[in-house]
């Protein structure tokens, strides 16, 4: 049977390759095309809705009117918030396991811990903000709690991302600067850390890029479901762009479509915005490396 | 001058070290505040009703079975997309297409995994589900096959960033030394440079699941929120309702301290578990393939 089979279709290994290669191919755009249909689809559907008065008034009628003003200004609030406890945290946990860590087994606990925190389901970080930040230590549901739980969410990005950025500086550079006198210190700080900013800076944009999407974590930490004016200080609980759509999308009822489709566009340009960034950073220092 | 560099020097370093442990101490915080608040679980509700079938928190009824089915049938769902297509297109970006499609594809590809959940379930909510509904003819488009389309789209880009990274640190004089044997790319991909890269591809996948099982706003808008135990193929074109989604949905609303709350403490530590689990496995299957690489380049 097998060799009838070969006799009909003379499968050689070039005509398997080649079906095989196309198979993968369809594969890849099946894979991609999705991604830009979504991103199309909701500029399209929610481009209408964008205007002065959207981006910059406070919702009126239950909502179902006005702007989202103050979930802009709250995510805006939460990504800064975030960035002020994780960016140099992360750096410096950054800096340990590149330039001092020697590989013992306490290195590695650190390794195992900072993938652990990278698989932690985000609505677990919302649990765990809300047992730590917001009753234990009493922050209350507020942009500190948030933004703390956050943090803590972001922080293996940019270690990793930041990490990898400092092994990529060649070792004759630190070689150098210490046989020129330098401290260690010295050298990191200024031939190192210098040399793999770019890298680090996209690390801690696709960071924080994902902080600013995540509605799980805030849920229960910082997120208001109404709020008819700003929030005055980080003990303040505050609307957020992510907690919004969830909220107009399936709490309240009769929401027009128009602005569901603008808030959501809105997260999404925000997003974009600071992925474009970040690969952008990236691609240039890349084109600019002499080393 | 010299001494007030060396005391500098010295604060720094202890500053960047403790930063260095923090890791550690994060995740120990995490898990003792699961089981401080989880653990009262055992006092106030029985072993047999927590693994009953039942969850009606109003009525007290606690049985977390369903919850548990709930996240496997979405999550299996996720994996039997995101596997063979993450793995395909990291075959795709690594071994086959040329440098300008891989730099179209690579920032793609990262973008869905930076693109908001909130905003895959928003659309799972006005596009995916009603079409799935007529087109599955459903009485409900909501359904755990909603919600494994999106997680899958969700998960692929964790298995492609990592099954492509293991594909590229394949030393190129393996393939070389395949193609000077006569074999076809194609060949060189399925027999050499997949199977070498094996380890890295588990870990893909491992990861990839992982973050199907912790994933909770798509889950919580798309999968229609039904607590019924599902065991059966058909359930998957029913509604159901995972564990992340009940601990989303059900924690604003419960008294601190009280019995319930507990309970979806004691949901979140389960979760805590299993990807502490899923990821010591898969950074083991990291070490050893590593060491394994070592030993042979030795």
């Amino acid at each position: 049977m097998p060799r009838l089979m070969k006799h009909i279709f003379p499968l050689n290994r070039h005509l398997i390759q080649r079906l095989g290669f196309a198979g993968l191919t369809v594969m890849a755009f099946l894979t991609v095309l999705p991604i830009v249909a979504v991103v199309i689809y909701i500029i399209v559907q929610g481009a209408p809705a964008i205007s002065l008065e959207f981006l910059s008034d406070f919702p009126r009628g239950g909502m179902r009117e006005g702007g989202i003003l103050p979930a802009i200004i709250g995510t805006i609030y939460l990504t800064i918030g975030t960035a002020v406890f994780s960016v140099p945290l992360g750096i410096a946990a950054a800096i340990y396991l590149s330039e001092y860590a020697a590989d013992t087994p306490l290195t590695r606990t650190i390794r195992i811990a900072i993938i652990n925190l990278a698989g932690i389901p985000s609505v677990v970080y919302g649990l765990f903000g809300l047992g730590l930040f917001v009753l234990f230590l009493r922050f209350g549901t507020s942009i500190l709690a948030a933004s703390l739980t956050l943090s803590i969410m972001t922080l293996p990005v940019i270690i990793s991302t930041a990490e990898e950025a400092l092994r990529s500086v060649p070792q004759a550079f630190r070689t150098v600067s210490i046989s020129l006198g330098a401290t260690r210190w010295q050298t990191i700080r200024r031939i190192v850390l210098k040399e793999a900013l770019p890298g680090i800076i996209t690390g801690v944009i696709l960071g924080l890029e994902r902080a600013a999407g995540e509605t799980a974590p805030i849920l229960f930490t910082g997120a208001a479901f109404f709020l008819p004016r700003l929030p005055h200080s980080p003990f303040d609980a505050t609307m957020a762009l992510p907690y919004h759509l969830f909220v107009i999308s399936t709490q309240v009822p009769e929401m027009p479509i128009k602005i569901q489709y603008g808030t959501a566009l809105v997260l999404l340009v925000f997003v974009l915005a600071m992925n474009v960034t970040a690969t952008f950073i990236r691609s240039r220092a890349r084109a600019k490396r002499q080393w | 001058m010299e001494k007030s560099l060396n005391w500098r020097e010295f604060v720094i370093t202890r500053l960047i070290k403790a930063a260095g442990y923090s890791a550690i101490l994060f995740v120990l915080l995490i898990f003792i505040f699961l089981l401080r608040e989880g653990l009262p679980t055992f006092g106030e509700v029985s072993l047999d009703s927590l693994f009953s079938v039942r969850w009606y928190p109003i009525e007290e009824h606690f049985g977390i079975l369903p919850l548990i089915t709930g996240s496997l049938i979405v999550t299996i769902g996720a994996a039997l997309i995101a596997v063979p297509f993450g793995i395909g297109t990291a075959i795709f970006i690594s071994e086959i297409a040329p440098r300008w499609v891989r730099e179209i594809l690579k920032p793609l590809v990262e973008l869905l995994g930076g693109l908001p959940s909130v905003v895959l379930g928003f659309l799972g909510i006005l596009v995916l589900s009603p079409f799935l509904r007529v087109f599955l003819d459903l009485p409900t488009g909501l359904t755990a096959f909603t919600g494994s389309l999106l997680l899958g789209g969700i998960a692929v880009p964790t298995v492609v960033s990592v099954a492509e990274d293991a594909l590229d640190a394949v030393p190129r004089a393996y393939r070389e030394g395949a193609w000077a044997l006569g074999a076809t790319q194609w060949q060189t991909i399925w027999r050499v440079t997949l199977p070498a890269a094996r380890s890295g591809v588990l870990t893909a996948v491992m990861l990839g699941i992982g973050r199907a099982i912790g994933e909770t706003m798509t889950v919580m808008m798309v999968t229609g929120n039904a607590p019924v135990l599902a065991l059966k193929l058909g359930s998957l074109f029913s509604p159901v309702r995972t564990m992340t989604a009940t601990i989303a949905a059900e924690m604003g609303e419960v008294a601190n301290g009280s019995t319930h709350y507990h309970v979806l403490f004691f949901i979140g530590m389960v979760l805590f578990l299993i990807s502490l689990g899923v990821n010591i496995a898969a950074s083991s299957v990291v070490f050893r393939a590593k060491k394994r690489a070592e030993r042979i380049l030795s």
